[in-house]
């Protein structure tokens, strides 16, 4: 299990190499000259040339991947445009509150679809499996950024129940911070009032982004929980004269849990994605948000900064599905 | 069932994949999901073919007079806020959508399909150099990656479609090179090498057909997923740009106005996941009657 970690983590860096290395040949392969677009637009031939000069812009392209690898290595990411500040320091300003809408997102999915997946299961052929099938299907076609919209037009324009956008009410002072997690340092701070306001404006966007990850998870637990229920060892359980929520937790789901992990980590894919869309439609004032901002305005060290980010996180995220496997079923030996 | 299988393995290899087709079709045309799914998707097809024509005003004219009307028997899905017809807007939006699923699909699947034959079929390090260059592209979450790449090539509808099929065609490549190891294996394969056939007819020619019905199988799930994309990316206003009637970028715009016009970003909304929706029923229906292995998988 160390040794599969380990061996898992080695690989991390080569990945992460050549990931640089697209996001370099991307930077660097703008039709639009870098140096006429930090000159400004009516800059002379000479002032382009200073730039492309200062900027190392002029020397050749694999001395420049090497001097924009060692900035990376020492966290480098380059200075938006926009915000006029480090790109690394607007994205760990930013991170806390996509980490905060990711977590929750995920959570969701969990929270709703892994339930939904075994009634349907359990239940398989009835009304409510149709319902639960018919849902996922349907969720799985709808755009995310319309279903967020739609949520904003049914609960705020129309019921008033939650909040249009934002992550705290305007007359809220942001708890102390500790985590950057709202939810969290209000928690842990004890401060009930922030904790009410952070829940209300984390409940539509966490749904919106939610989405996407919930249609599979319903499908695939679904699936999974009918193909372990055929199993004979839930034969022997029932013959056992096991009660039935003891057959169905225990035998069952146990069993039928690992896939649902699978797509737990494949998903977290969409859930990346999705933050652009989800925190723009919401005024969530995370990287996503900041990364669409910066798009408008040409500023391609803050988009990426977020990308690289965000691949990081995604990389990470699989790691620590892969190692969840061999917790959750010992029948797996790395 | 049984003998017919086995005729069909038995008997010249045109006849075999005849009944193939015949068998699978027969099998699809039992799930009820691929009626429906072959319903929209014919709508949205006809539709899109109609063009302008199936709009019954012009999608482009303004009208400061008609601005933000409600849905109402003029103007069935009401008007956007410089007046123009929502419901022309919306058909002839079709058409984009369309052909942008087809165009991202088949840029991947070229790009993809090709480097998978090579990979899977000449290996060393060819393959090598390959897959760890997908290894690369699936290291970034989808949408991210694309996101990263229009916004490099610049907003605009076709530099949106190239940066989505440069970040989707991995998945292909992947699936056509696990394919290939297994089937350059397989007996007829052998059984052509000793027949004296070369490299080029035994891919054309015993490879490829096998592995192109999973890519078909793969790309008619796929494209209703190319579409959402595209259209995402004209939301956040790297697609399409105004006055294009395309839906991602009809929403964005309506984001504005939707307090006091709920038609405005609703309508575009449900076109694009009847589409979607459309796509998906009928791929995942083609994959179950086409390839019973893969069922229920994913």
């Amino acid at each position: 299990m160390a040794a599969y970690a380990l061996r898992r983590l080695a690989l991390i860096p080569p990945l992460l190499i050549g990931v640089s290395l697209l996001l370099f040949i991307l930077t660097h392969l703008i039709p639009a000259d870098p140096a006429k677009l930090i000159a400004g637009e009516h800059a002379g031939a000479e002032q382009v040339a200073a730039v492309r000069h200062a900027f190392g812009l002029d020397r050749p392209l694999p001395e420049q991947y090497l001097v924009y690898i060692a900035r990376l290595a020492r966290g480098n990411l380059g200075v938006s445009m926009l915000t006029n500040a480090p790109v690394l320091g607007d994205l760990l300003q930013y991170f806390p509150a996509t980490i905060e809408l990711t977590a929750a997102a995920m959570l969701l999915t969990v929270v709703l679809g892994v339930p939904l997946g075994i009634l349907s299961a359990v239940r398989s052929g009835s009304t409510i499996d149709l319902l639960a099938q018919v849902l996922s299907v349907s969720g799985l076609s709808f755009p995310i950024f319309f279903f967020g919209i739609l949520l904003q037009l049914i609960f705020v324009r129309n019921l008033g129940w939650f909040p249009l956008s934002g992550r705290l009410a305007i007359t809220a002072i942001p708890p102390h911070h500790i985590t950057g997690l709202y939810v969290i340092d209000s928690l842990l701070t004890g401060n009930a009032g922030d904790l009410g306001s952070a829940l209300s404006h984390l409940a539509l966007p966490s749904l919106s982004l939610a989405l996407t990850s919930l249609a599979p998870t319903v499908r695939i637990t679904r699936s999974t929980m009918l193909e372990a229920l055929s199993q004979d060892y839930i034969r022997t359980a029932w013959a056992k004269g096991l009660v039935s929520s003891r057959v169905f937790v225990h035998h069952g789901l146990r069993n039928a849990l690992i896939p649902v992990v699978t797509v737990l980590g494949l998903y977290t894919s969409g859930l990346l994605g999705g933050v652009f869309l989800v925190e723009l439609i919401f005024d969530w004032p995370g990287v996503g948000l900041y990364s669409v901002n910066a798009i408008t305005a040409f500023d391609y060290s803050a988009i990426m900064g977020t990308s690289l980010l965000l691949t990081l996180t995604f990389v990470l995220v699989n790691l620590g599905v892969d190692l969840l496997y061999a917790v959750i079923d010992p029948r797996i030996r790395y | 069932m049984l003998s017919s299988t086995r005729v069909s393995a038995t008997s010249l290899g045109r006849r075999a994949g005849t009944s193939y087709l015949r068998r699978s079709l027969r099998l699809l045309a039992r799930i009820p999901s691929a009626w429906i799914g072959t319903a929209i998707v014919g709508l949205l097809v006809a539709v899109a073919l109609a063009g302008p024509a199936a709009a019954p005003y012009d999608p482009f004219h303004i009208s400061a007079a008609d601005k933000l009307r409600p849905p109402s028997p003029v103007h069935w899905f009401g008007t956007d806020d410089l007046g123009r017809d929502l419901l022309s807007r919306v058909l002839t939006g079709a058409r984009i959508s369309l052909a942008v699923g087809v165009v991202v699909l088949v840029l991947a699947m070229v790009l993809g399909v090709g480097l998978g034959l090579i990979a899977g079929y000449w290996g060393g390090w060819m393959d090598e150099v390959i897959m760890r260059t997908t290894d690369v592209f699936l290291a970034f979450p989808r949408l991210v990656l694309a996101i990263a790449i229009a916004a490099t090539l610049g907003p605009g509808l076709s530099n949106s479609v190239v940066a989505i099929a440069l970040s989707w065609w991995p998945w292909y490549t992947r699936l056509v090179r696990g394919q290939l190891l297994s089937l350059r294996e397989q007996e007829y394969v052998l059984a052509a090498v000793s027949l004296g056939a070369g490299r080029p007819r035994i891919l054309m020619r015993h490879l490829l057909p096998n592995v192109g019905t999973t890519v078909v199988i793969q790309a008619s799930i796929d494209i209703g997923f190319a579409i959402l994309a595209s259209a995402s990316l004209s939301f956040i206003g790297l697609g399409a740009q105004p006055p294009t009637p395309e839906w991602g970028a009809i929403i964005a715009q309506a984001r504005s106005y939707m307090v006091d016009a709920w038609w405005y970003p609703t309508f575009p909304g449900l076109a694009i996941f009847l589409a979607v929706l459309g796509f998906n029923l009928l791929g995942n229906a083609v994959r179950d009657a086409f390839d019973p292995r893969l069922r229920s998988v994913t």
